[in-house]
């Protein structure tokens, strides 16, 4: 079976402007998502308390809420998490505040209400290693970009590390704006997806970047955008295939993964719908409005061969 | 024929291979619930001790499996939890105190894969449930404790060397400072303190006609302090834990003043955060036998003195010089007195506390000696709609007894009401006091139900999907495709073998990071098919286009597997907790994937297609 049977190259250089126009779009969406709403940071980040907690029996939440705040604490948020059956209790972190026994009063507040409750899962971050965490994050996403220009730059060539990290960047953040525009929570294990990702769909990039060295090697007679066109045809299917196959994967863990693993899996999923398209259609024309030609993939040895050979 | 491996090639693999599949069994056992019984206090675990229990559950008439001896303890299986709590209470009981009989979840690994060596990934608090604290340790606070304490030990020295001061006091910028009328007398003071306490940093000054001597701790020794109380807080921690009952408990360091406890199996956090947390210290000081009780309560304090309470609430005034702290104590037990039979409480204490018990003791025979509970919480109330924190200190007098005699290194308490006082006493005391308190800063609870649903969710989760890639691709590269699905299945065999074997813990991010890396293999194999279809379109034999194939693929699959490694290193470096699993298992899914989805599948073809003439290719 093969779905991809390309006879001919297909111009994608040819649309770069557009398609560029609509990542630019997608791009300042994103950011002004990010500005206006923010993002929804889990508690691992703000600090704060969660309770997970579990009825054998469907639950009211506002009835939950009303006997929370009757015992005193006004600024909480009560939801359902998954089924009418499981409730999340949120309380934010106070100012000078780390009291750990915390969970334990909400836990004592919700049996006198209801006795059948069971206690699923506590999470309870200070300020300050909330504080840590989100600085760690940051560094981490710094670190990743750093590191794989680096080895971009090192493995190929400085137009193509910019033009990866370019493109990828462009998913971060549009991964960031879904989330913000949504405001679905995003946790520690979001994050790293998140940076799981980025890794992931530097991959696609690498191997178009590869196709494109190989041409220029290969043929010698084409221009640049030919150059790029072909590459990009020629790893179409590949590309298909392969992210078609990862996306099974995380399907698989969005829809059968729980509560626990579903905004991770969401995070991947975008992560991956817009890696395709960034990683072919973005960092592709970056590439090519950056200069990119033969003689800068071509050791200066073997340029001189190469111009020997010529007819 | 050029696509065939050497034969020592098709024999690494397959050694690979079996050595993967054994050492990723053990995690299919899955695990007993168990009892693990251990000694508190040195006291032997010998061949009574396993009659004892042995005893004890056929009495009860629990069915367990045969008790097993594990490194220093003793290790016995039950069919279901039911009959492992109600062991616990029999064994527990019919031990006494000087063993810790503790839940366990004990892998049921069979023996033969356990003379190899081969153990499961250890599940981590998200699967198994359980308590994950982090604690900051108060530094500030331990490094007060100091200054308090040399503010004791410069009026001791003063009173023996008969100089007069006027106050020694401890200010609220923690420099110590001592109050001269005679700057000759100061001079002096300062010579011999320096002499007895270098590490104290020593000014003099002159103000208002009066001659001071303005000490501080030395940085370096501040240091000391602070390492020396951390360390403290984790062997106290050790000891409170054993006491809970807990089998794999880690207790480690985290940074320069953390502490990170995971209580595996614990569900109930209050009373463990009672435990862990109380930040309970003794001290031993004298009671003020020259003045009047009830002049103190009505407000005359006499200097050098303090009023305490007792534990029914009775006022008592003890003096402000201190004996000796719980830091001081090396171990307790509780027990009988040799002369009347009551209950006693044996202490034993370190050098310089029996030291300092000595000095004190020779001149106070006779005299009532009094043992201080300190307890400092932090309280958090509603005023007006908002939470403030308040740090309380309760201080009150759990024991008094009379001093017998000079006491140095070991002695005992009498006077206690009943031998379980005694006995709580002694626990409290070698459980030992943390040395400074400490806040929870950190809290993660996950129940044994959720912790259940997470792994077979994850595992589902992973199977599915790789179900989902195995028909995919059977259709879409037919035996090519089915080479690439056994590939990727002997891909996560390595992973977990090569987790086994490092003793990982799994998260349930790690779940995650096993299904993604499922996922991402595949990769390797499509870009390798890909290429192979490329080739025979580009009119190559089916020999050469297989050859090419994976030869020309691997740069690719290299550069782009590097890059995910450098995400997966650099969320390692920067990730805590359950992140870093992922991040552990993403890395060695990488490396396993590009052995399995070249050498192995490449070897696979080999072995089918790469003997004969073709004419075609099923791909």
């Amino acid at each position: 079976m093969e779905f991809f049977r390309i006879k001919h190259d297909i111009p994608f250089m040819r649309y770069a402007r557009i398609t560029t126009v609509i990542s630019a779009v997608m791009f300042v969406l994103a950011v002004g998502a990010l500005f206006v709403r923010g993002l929804n940071l889990s508690i691992e980040f703000t600090g704060g308390t969660v309770v997970e907690v579990h009825y054998p029996h469907a639950v009211d939440v506002e009835h939950i809420r009303v006997g929370l705040q009757k015992a005193g604490y006004h600024d909480v948020t009560v939801q359902n998490f998954g089924t009418t059956q499981d409730v999340l209790i949120r309380l934010p972190a106070k100012q000078n505040m780390s009291s750990a026994t915390l969970s334990d009063e909400i836990m004592h507040a919700l049996k006198t209400q209801d006795a059948s409750v069971e206690r699923r899962r506590v999470e309870f971050v200070g300020p300050q290693v909330g504080q840590e965490l989100y600085e760690g994050g940051g560094l981490a996403l710094l670190l990743v970009c750093a590191g794989i220009m680096a080895y971009l730059a090192m493995r190929f060539e400085w137009r193509f590390s910019v033009a990866a990290i370019v493109a990828n960047m462009h998913d971060v953040v549009i991964i960031l704006g879904f989330f913000a525009f949504f405001q679905w929570e995003f946790s520690l294990t979001v994050l790293a997806g998140v940076l799981a990702i980025l890794g992931y769909s530097v991959n696609e990039s690498v191997v178009v970047f590869d196709r494109i060295r190989e041409n220029f090697r290969k043929m010698r007679k084409a221009s640049v955008p030919e150059v790029i066109d072909n590459a990009i045809t020629r790893t179409m299917s590949r590309t298909v295939i392969t992210h078609t196959m990862t996306e099974l994967v995380v399907l698989s863990m969005l829809f059968f993964g729980g509560e626990s693993l579903f905004y991770f899996a969401l995070a991947l999923t975008i992560g991956i719908v817009f890696g395709i398209y960034s990683s072919v259609l973005v960092a592709s024309p970056i590439v090519m409005w950056l200069g990119i030609d033969r003689s800068n993939l071509m050791p200066v040895k073997k340029e001189g061969e190469g111009v020997d050979a010529r007819p | 024929m050029i696509n065939q491996y050497p034969l020592w090639k098709y024999l690494l693999i397959v050694a690979v291979l079996a050595v993967g599949v054994v050492y990723a069994l053990p995690n299919l056992y899955g695990e007993d619930p168990a009892l693990q019984i251990s000694s508190s206090r040195g006291t032997p675990i010998d061949m009574s001790t396993r009659t004892k229990v042995q005893d004890t559950l056929r009495q009860a008439g629990i069915a367990s499996q045969p008790i097993e001896a594990v490194a220093s303890s003793l290790l016995v299986r039950f069919s279901n939890t039911d009959d492992q709590l109600k062991a616990k209470d029999m064994v527990a009981a019919a031990l006494g105190d000087d063993y810790i009989t503790a839940l366990n979840l004990a892998p049921a690994t069979p023996g033969w894969l356990t003379s190899l060596a081969a153990a499961p990934m250890y599940l981590g608090l998200d699967l198994r449930g359980g308590v994950h604290f982090q604690m900051q340790v108060d530094t500030v606070a331990a490094l007060a404790q100091a200054e308090e304490r040399y503010v004791g030990e410069i009026r001791t020295l003063l009173r023996n060397e008969k100089l007069r001061y006027l106050t020694v006091a401890r200010q609220s910028t923690g420099n110590l400072e001592v109050k001269f009328r005679d700057v000759g007398e100061r001079d002096e003071a300062l010579k011999k303190i320096k002499k007895e306490y270098p590490s104290l940093v020593i000014k003099d000054e002159e103000r208002g006609g009066e001659y001071y001597l303005l000490a501080s701790i030395s940085e370096k020794e501040q240091l000391e302090i602070s390492k020396f109380a951390v360390q403290q807080n984790i062997t106290a921690l050790r000891n409170r834990v054993n006491e809970l009952g807990v089998s794999e408990p880690v207790i480690q360091q985290q940074g320069s003043d953390r502490i990170v406890v995971q209580l595996p199996g614990v569900q109930d956090t209050a009373r463990a955060k009672d435990i862990l947390g109380a930040t309970a210290t003794l001290e031993f000081r004298l009671v003020d036998t020259e003045h009047n009780v009830e002049d103190a309560v009505a407000g005359r304090v006499p200097p050098g003195s303090k009023l305490y309470k007792e534990r029914k609430g009775a006022p008592v005034l003890l003096q402000k010089r201190l004996i000796i702290t719980g830091q001081d104590i090396t171990d307790a037990s509780s027990g009988i007195d040799q002369r009347d039979g009551s209950p006693a409480v044996f202490i034993s204490l370190d050098g310089k506390g029996s030291k300092m018990m000595y000095n004190i003791t020779k001149d106070n025979v006779g005299k009532p000696m009094a043992v201080v509970f300190i307890e400092s919480k932090t309280e958090t109330r509603m005023v007006d709609g908002r939470a403030v924190k308040t740090k309380k200190t309760v201080e009150e007098v759990i024991n008094i007894a009379t001093i017998r005699e000079a006491l140095s290194k070991r002695f005992q308490i009498t006077g206690l009401d009943s031998s379980n006082e005694s006995r709580d006493l002694a626990l409290l005391l070698r459980a030992g006091a943390l040395a400074a308190p400490m806040d929870i800063v950190e809290e993660r609870t996950v129940g044994p139900s959720l912790g259940a649903e997470n792994i077979a969710k994850g595992f589902n989760s992973t199977l599915i999907g790789f179900a989902a890639i195995a028909i995919f691709m059977s259709v879409y590269y037919r035996v090519f495709g089915v080479i690439a699905s056994v590939s990727l299945f002997m891909n996560m065999v390595l992973l977990m073998a090569v987790l086994s074997m490092l003793q990982a813990t799994l998260t349930l991010p790690g779940i995650a990071g096993i299904a993604l890396t499922v996922g991402m293999a595949i990769d390797a194999n499509v870009l390798i098919f890909e290429r192979i279809r490329e080739e025979l379109r580009g009119g190559n034999t089916p020999q050469a286009s297989i050859h090419a194939g994976f030869e020309r693929a691997w740069g690719t699959i290299l550069d782009s597997n590097i890059t995910t490694l450098i995400a997966g290193f650099a969320l390692f470096l920067l990730g805590s907790g359950p992140v870093r699993g992922f991040a552990v298992v993403l890395c060695i899914g990488i490396l396993t994937s590009m052995f399995s989805a070249v050498m192995v599948s490449r070897a696979m073809v080999n072995l089918i297609y790469g003997q004969r003439k073709l004419a075609k290719l099923p791909i």
